[in-house]
């Protein structure tokens, strides 16, 4: 439903260059120290897809939540651009995997949050209108979040989060609730997106088949605490093929290196 | 309820009998005002047939005649008992119990006293409400907000907060320059202590997925105070002034029948040394229109600001 061809031009926004150096990090749980990151090192090029993928609770949305400057790391250091990463910035924007919007506000005022949020939202107005119709939503500007179904709702938060023109789009899992039908469009929507927008995007899943679809590169990491388990490349064009054989036999591997292989 | 397109109809003929009954059966002790009230329900039930008849049935008007027309009915049926066992039979002794033409009598030559009751008690009321109001927010709002009146504020909150505001009462009379200065502390602070608990925990209770969202789109702490927090913690707060609006009429009657020399619960004491119980019954009923009045005033402005919110308690 991504309505084609809104920016012509070549991309003007290049991707961000992300650098997970050495990370290591723990939480203090009922005075108990828990390891949940395990000396993670990932070097993220300008405009690339980098799917994370590992079990579910193996601390793939707490590297996020250090890439988009949300906690602290206990130790090593997140470079964008070279430059470290101290907190939040809206050059850096998550999609989160509940949609979040402010249910006070309309979908218009939801998308419009980040501009008005950086004082510019009397300047750059028509980009929300710009952003709903990416996603598909122009005919709902006026409705609220409870209005919307499911998919809506993502989108909604998507063109939340594109609405800054971000160099980084960091996807925590943005369609793990959704219906699998409403998913399968939004894999070739998002990935469309990033490929017309050039930004650089990092994402959370723990399917197989949507890291494989979507991404260059997937980056398997093992159960908590996590270490980087394979860096494997996926060179296949886009737009891919579900059914694509190299995909398939590449799923195979990944599924292997999760240490599902028995399932095939 | 709907009686069908002759509820209109049958409401009429009820005051018009209510009328017959006021004028036509004499009173055992004399009133004044029983002829005129006679003509009062005379004219009530010739409106209510001759609206009936006016309109075609589908018309909104005629829709809304026949929803209000069983309340109609029973009004007029209600009225005409009152008058029958005080005023016709003197089952319910005077002075203590009134005939409807006594509070006829009482509005038409005692309006301007009643009048500027009223006018004390809403002034009164409003200011302290509002100065209440205003202070329980911001208060309720650092409280959540910040860690450092968290610390400060969370004990004096929990001491004072159970305490009725009443207790205060001598206290602030005996503080304050005026009774009237002591009276709007007092309904401040009976509107303030609920109005800053439920503000506190709607702030506490917003998600923190909110403000991570914000975060990452830019927000600074002003914005996530104004923005997020606030609007997030509306639907509490709107709770915690319906809180402070009940709390506030309890004190406002108390402290007018204690210390301030107007108002409607000075006059309810004033009507009561004298005997004057129609009076009374008046005032009371003066009352209970303002009360509820200001608290449809509130479902209003809360129906508007979360009008985003589904299921809202209609007033």
């Amino acid at each position: 439903m991504v309505a084609v061809a809104i920016r012509p031009e070549p991309p003007a926004n290049p991707g961000m260059a992300v650098a997970i150096r050495n990370i290591n990090h723990h939480f203090a749980l009922h005075g108990e120290h828990l390891p949940v990151l395990d000396t993670i090192s990932i070097e993220v090029e300008p405009g690339e897809l980098v799917a994370l993928l590992g079990p579910s609770g193996c601390g793939k949305s707490t590297l996020l939540r250090l890439v988009a400057g949300l906690d602290q790391p206990s130790s090593g250091e997140i470079l964008a651009d070279g430059v470290p990463v101290t907190g939040p910035d809206p050059s850096r924007v998550v999609v989160f995997q509940d949609p979040t919007l402010f249910p006070w506000r309309t979908v218009f005022d939801n998308v419009a949050l980040g501009l008005e949020a950086q004082d510019r939202l009397h300047k750059d107005r028509h980009r929300v209108g710009t952003a709903l119709q990416l996603v598909g939503l122009s005919h709902f500007a006026k409705a609220h979040p409870q209005q919307l179904s499911g998919g809506m709702a993502q989108r909604a938060a998507l063109a939340r989060a594109l609405v800054n023109d971000p160099r980084l789009l960091i996807l925590d899992e943005p369609l793990g609730k959704l219906d699998s039908m409403t998913r399968i469009t939004m894999q070739s929507e998002l990935v469309t997106l990033w490929r017309r927008a050039g930004f650089t995007a990092l994402l959370v899943t723990h399917d197989v088949e949507e890291a494989l679809y979507m991404a260059n590169r997937v980056i398997v990491l093992s159960e908590r605490p996590a270490r980087v388990v394979a860096d494997v490349s996926v060179d296949r064009p886009y737009p891919r093929g579900r059914g694509d054989q190299y995909l398939v036999e590449l799923r195979h591997h990944l599924l292997d290196l999760l240490g599902l292989g028995s399932n095939w | 309820m709907d009686l069908g397109s002759g509820g209109g109809v049958a409401a009429g003929a009820a005051w018009a009998l209510a009328a017959v009954v006021t004028a036509g059966w004499p009173d055992i002790n004399e009133w004044s005002y029983t002829h005129l009230l006679s003509i009062i329900e005379t004219i009530i039930g010739f409106v209510l047939v001759a609206l009936a008849l006016a309109f075609r049935p589908d018309d909104p008007i005629a829709i809304r005649i026949r929803r209000g027309s069983p309340w109609a009915l029973a009004l007029a049926a209600g009225l005409t008992i009152w008058e029958a066992v005080t005023a016709k039979l003197l089952w319910l002794p005077p002075p203590f119990f009134a005939p409807p033409q006594a509070l006829l009598e009482a509005y038409l030559e005692d309006w301007p006293r009643l009048l500027e009751c009223a006018l004390h008690s809403s002034i009164l009321l409003g200011t302290g409400y509002l100065i209440g109001a205003a202070v329980g927010f911001s208060s309720g709002l650092a409280i959540g907000w910040s860690k450092a009146a968290a610390y400060w504020g969370h004990p004096v909150l929990r001491l004072i907060g159970p305490l009725p505001p009443t207790a205060w009462i001598p206290i602030a009379f005996f503080l304050f320059p005026s009774s009237w200065s002591a009276s709007v502390f007092l309904i401040a602070l009976a509107t303030a202590i609920p109005v800053a608990i439920l503000t506190w925990s709607g702030v506490s209770s917003v998600p923190a997925s909110y403000y991570d969202v914000a975060r990452t789109l830019g927000a600074k702490q002003g914005f996530l105070v104004l923005k997020v927090a606030v609007p997030a913690a509306l639907p509490h707060v709107f709770v915690g002034l319906f809180m402070g609006m009940s709390a506030s009429f309890v004190v406002l009657v108390v402290a007018e029948m204690l210390g301030v020399k107007a108002g409607l619960g000075w006059y309810l004491q004033w009507a009561q040394g004298w005997a004057a119980y129609a009076n009374m019954y008046a005032a009371l009923l003066v009352m209970a229109l303002l009360c509820s009045g200001l608290v449809t005033l509130l479902f209003t402005v809360r129906n508007q600001v979360l009008s985003w919110q589904k299921g809202l308690v209609r007033w």
